[in-house]
């Protein structure tokens, strides 16, 4: 349950780091039960604080707006065996995500306004990461009739989509287009084009060869990336491409942008840290959705990422339990966990030198946020104090948590070493997790 | 033709190209060889055999020649039965219909004295929803030697194979591999033409869907052969040439000079009006029949891995070629080749 904001809390010697404003620098922010009061550079000596105000001394280390995660995959309700809402909101908090946006495929399914204000009220009960709704596109994601966009968006879906299934109708496209352009809302799309996926189950070329598994080409991300731009100019709605993973889905997307229409599109960090040969021995763990592709599409997502060419970093979070994974590779479930390794992924970028910390952050903070026009991901005197307090360089190693719990924690990334830790999650101004806290519990 | 006939031959080319430790390295491994041979050991070292990709020049010919020396044995008349291993159980997991390679399988394993049991999918729990990871539970708790699987995914088998406790042989994992059945070919082609390496080897048909192809491919790469795929460009996975593997889609040019030609069976059923129009077309541009062979070499082989369909990738007559069609020869190999791996495996597992 909630508890409410203790009163004021000052947070000094700190690196501020707000991306959408470009502040960078020494300093301190104050933020009153839910809300910042102020923050700047040089700001913030103990002694002028007013009586009664705790000080956390950062010691530091950065202190920027919580991530924001506009693509994750929330098992409740339906798949509690997956995982539940408490457990996804724990993993997001330890990666330092203060607001995320889930895909409407729970069951039932987000299409009707009484499953938006269930997941509402869990996240609101649970009183963790703030949790956002897309609404289904098409009623029951089956793709042929519409779902009630307008009465969903006014119960709070974000945006809509149907989720892990493209909408491969092409007049039904349109009509959510025109539909979703009436209400000035957003059509998230998973591109891939149906009829060449089918039967796929990773990217299709030498190592899928030898593998004897058949493959998704990459022509099926922007085959239907095509056709969706063109439909996007002739219905002029606003829309969203997520996880690109190719080169060429990539280019389209860029003659797209090129000619101003209102498109935007995202990635995940596995698209731009990992490529095919992860799935070499059938390792199930790196059998996503779209798949990880070759080292060619691998850079080519990485140089969009620089050229600021994919709008956001989203943690495509998509918890399998075991059973779904420990099967042949075929068989086996597509999609991994990936909040709580987001912001460290992410850093790689800034790391290995491809842009500075202030954009990488940006990618995962006010650039999604930006998106979908929520109130997050920067620091805003009077806005919500939802923060992350975190080292950029504490390295440490991805390690599956596996705590005789039948749901699965297992990520693409298990054994990597990566560097950035969350030392201090804050949403509303109340601390959700600590990293010294956890420290000590599990001492 | 056993290759201790070869290996002088590849020493003293080895001695007249480069230096002293090249030479020094050849004799070595031809005397560790030697040694293996006289403790009755092979330089096939796994636990088992799951796939022909990651295998050595030396660890396939080491189980080329324990097979040839069980075609010697398994055509004399009056007792085929040894009891090499006596007391251990072969069990045959087939979750897809197969007669042949589980007959050669029961019959490679009775012939060296083993348990053998055969476990079909129709009767076997997996049609109850049992997972993989279940059955190889259950199947270790009863102690067998050998598995024996085949499944129609990619990559079953080696899922199976890491939570058993018996050697595991792959009978055929979905379009992945089949090694077994590669060995044989091999064995086949060896004994007719002495050699491997150098040969040129012509595989034509659905190489899409065939574990039989990629194997194949895999071997004769190893062993310094020269492969080349035929077949119409629906029916070649993708980047199959980075597999090192030269692409015809025409007989006459594929088939100019090989030394050798497998046919691969093609599935009416899954493929016409999908990956072929028809099988009247397939048959014109990409059925074996007398004017294609024409252009082989004038002692060429012809293969086929079963079943046949007559008329529909091989014309009935070439099938039955006496001079060069050695499809009879390569099921004869195959209970040949299944008992070297038995053995071998079962003789690793002592170790």
């Amino acid at each position: 349950m909630a508890l409410p904001a203790q009163g004021r809390i000052a947070y000094i010697k700190a690196r501020l780091l707000d991306p959408a404003t470009g502040l960078d620098g020494p300093g301190g922010l104050l933020a009153d039960g839910e809300h910042i009061v102020d923050f700047g550079q040089g700001l913030f000596q103990p002694e002028g604080l007013p009586e009664g105000t705790r000080i956390v001394d950062c010691c530091g280390s950065c202190l920027a707006p919580g991530l924001v995660d506009i693509r994750m995959q929330l098992r409740e309700p339906g798949y509690e065996y997956k995982e539940s809402v408490q457990g996804a909101c724990w993993a997001a908090v330890k990666g330092g995500v203060t607001s995320m946006v889930c895909l409407p495929n729970t069951l039932p399914v987000i299409d009707d306004v009484a499953t938006v204000e269930f997941v509402a009220r869990r996240a609101r009960l649970i009183g963790l990461t703030k949790i956002y709704a897309y609404g289904a596109a098409t009623k029951g994601l089956q793709g042929i009739e519409l779902a009630e966009m307008g009465l969903l968006a006014k119960a709070g879906a974000v945006g809509f989509t149907d989720g892990i299934h493209p909408i491969a109708d092409a007049l039904v496209m349109r009509r959510a287009l025109s539909y979703a352009a009436t209400f000035g809302l957003t059509i998230v799309q998973h591109p891939e084009e149906p009829s060449l996926a089918a039967g796929g189950v990773m990217n299709e070329g030498e190592v899928a060869t030898r593998l004897g598994l058949t493959g998704i080409p990459a022509c099926a991300e922007s085959i239907l990336l095509a056709r969706d731009l063109r439909l996007v100019e002739l219905t002029g709605s606003r829309y969203h491409a997520a996880h690109i993973s190719t080169a060429e889905g990539l280019e389209t997307l860029r003659r797209a942008k090129d000619k101003g229409l209102p498109v935007s599109c995202d990635t995940a960090p596995f698209y731009f840290s990992l490529n095919e040969l992860a799935v070499s021995d059938y390792c199930t763990f790196a059998k996503l959705s779209p798949p990880l592709r070759c080292e060619k599409d691998r850079q080519a997502v990485m140089e969009g990422l620089c050229l600021g060419l994919i709008d956001a970093i989203v943690s495509d979070h998509a918890p399998q339990d075991q059973d779904s994974k420990r099967r042949p590779f075929s068989q086996a479930a597509s999609g991994g966990v990936g909040l709580e390794t987001l912001l460290a992924v992410t850093l790689e970028l800034y790391h290995n030198g491809h842009m500075s910390l202030l954009s990488a952050l940006h990618l995962v903070t006010a650039g999604p946020a930006n998106l979908l026009g929520l109130e997050a991901g920067r620091l805003m005197r009077g806005g919500a104090a939802d923060l992350v307090l975190f080292t950029p360089d504490t390295a440490w190693i991805v390690v599956a948590d596996v705590s005789g719990s039948k749901k699965s924690k297992k990520s693409p990334f298990d054994n990597r070493p990566v560097q950035g830790r969350v030392l201090r999650t804050v949403i509303d101004g109340r601390t959700v997790f600590s990293a010294s806290a956890a420290a000590e519990e599990s001492v | 033709m056993s290759p201790t006939l070869q290996s002088p031959q590849t020493s003293i080319s080895l001695l007249q190209k480069s230096s002293y430790p090249i030479f020094w390295a050849a004799y070595l491994h031809d005397f560790g060889q030697r040694i293996c041979m006289i403790m009755n050991m092979s330089a096939f070292r796994h636990r088992h055999l799951l796939s022909i990709q990651g295998l050595t020049p030396v660890e396939i010919e080491s189980l080329l020649d324990r097979a040839d020396s069980y075609v010697t044995h398994n055509r004399e008349t009056s007792n085929k039965k040894k009891n090499l291993l006596h007391g251990c159980t072969v069990t045959n997991l087939f979750f897809e219909h197969s007669t042949r390679t589980r007959t050669s399988f029961e019959l490679a394993g009775k012939r060296l004295g083993a348990d053998v049991i055969n476990m079909p999918i129709a009767t076997s729990s997996m049609s109850k929803g049992e997972t993989l990871i279940d059955t190889a539970v259950t199947l270790n708790a009863m102690h067998l030697d050998v598995l024996v699987v085949r499944h129609p995914d990619s990559g079953a088998v080696t899922l199976l194979a890491e939570k058993v406790n018996c050697a595991v042989i792959n009978g055929g994992d979905g379009t992945h591999e089949h090694p077994t059945q590669a060995l044989l070919d091999a064995l086949t082609i060896r004994r007719r033409m002495g050699r491997l390496s150098g040969l040129i080897v012509a595989i034509c048909g659905d190489i899409l869907h065939s574990r039989v192809a990629r194997s194949n491919i895999c071997l004769f790469n190893i062993m310094g052969a020269r492969v080349r795929v035929i077949a119409p460009q629906t029916l070649l996975p993708t980047g199959i040439e980075a597999l090192g593997v030269e692409i015809h889609h025409d007989m006459r040019t594929g088939l100019r000079g090989a030394d050798i030609v497998m046919m691969l069976r093609v599935q009416n059923e899954r493929m016409s009006g999908h990956f072929i129009p028809s099988i009247r077309e397939y048959f014109s541009f990409f059925g074996l029949d007398y004017a294609k062979l024409a252009v082989m070499k004038p002692d060429a082989l012809i293969m086929h891995p079963g079943p046949m369909n007559r008329g529909f990738e091989i014309e009935s007559d070439v099938a039955d070629d006496v001079e060069r069609s050695v499809i009879r020869e390569q099921v004869e190999m195959g209970v040949a080749v299944r008992m070297a791996v038995l053995e071998i495996l079962v003789n690793n597992q002592k170790r």
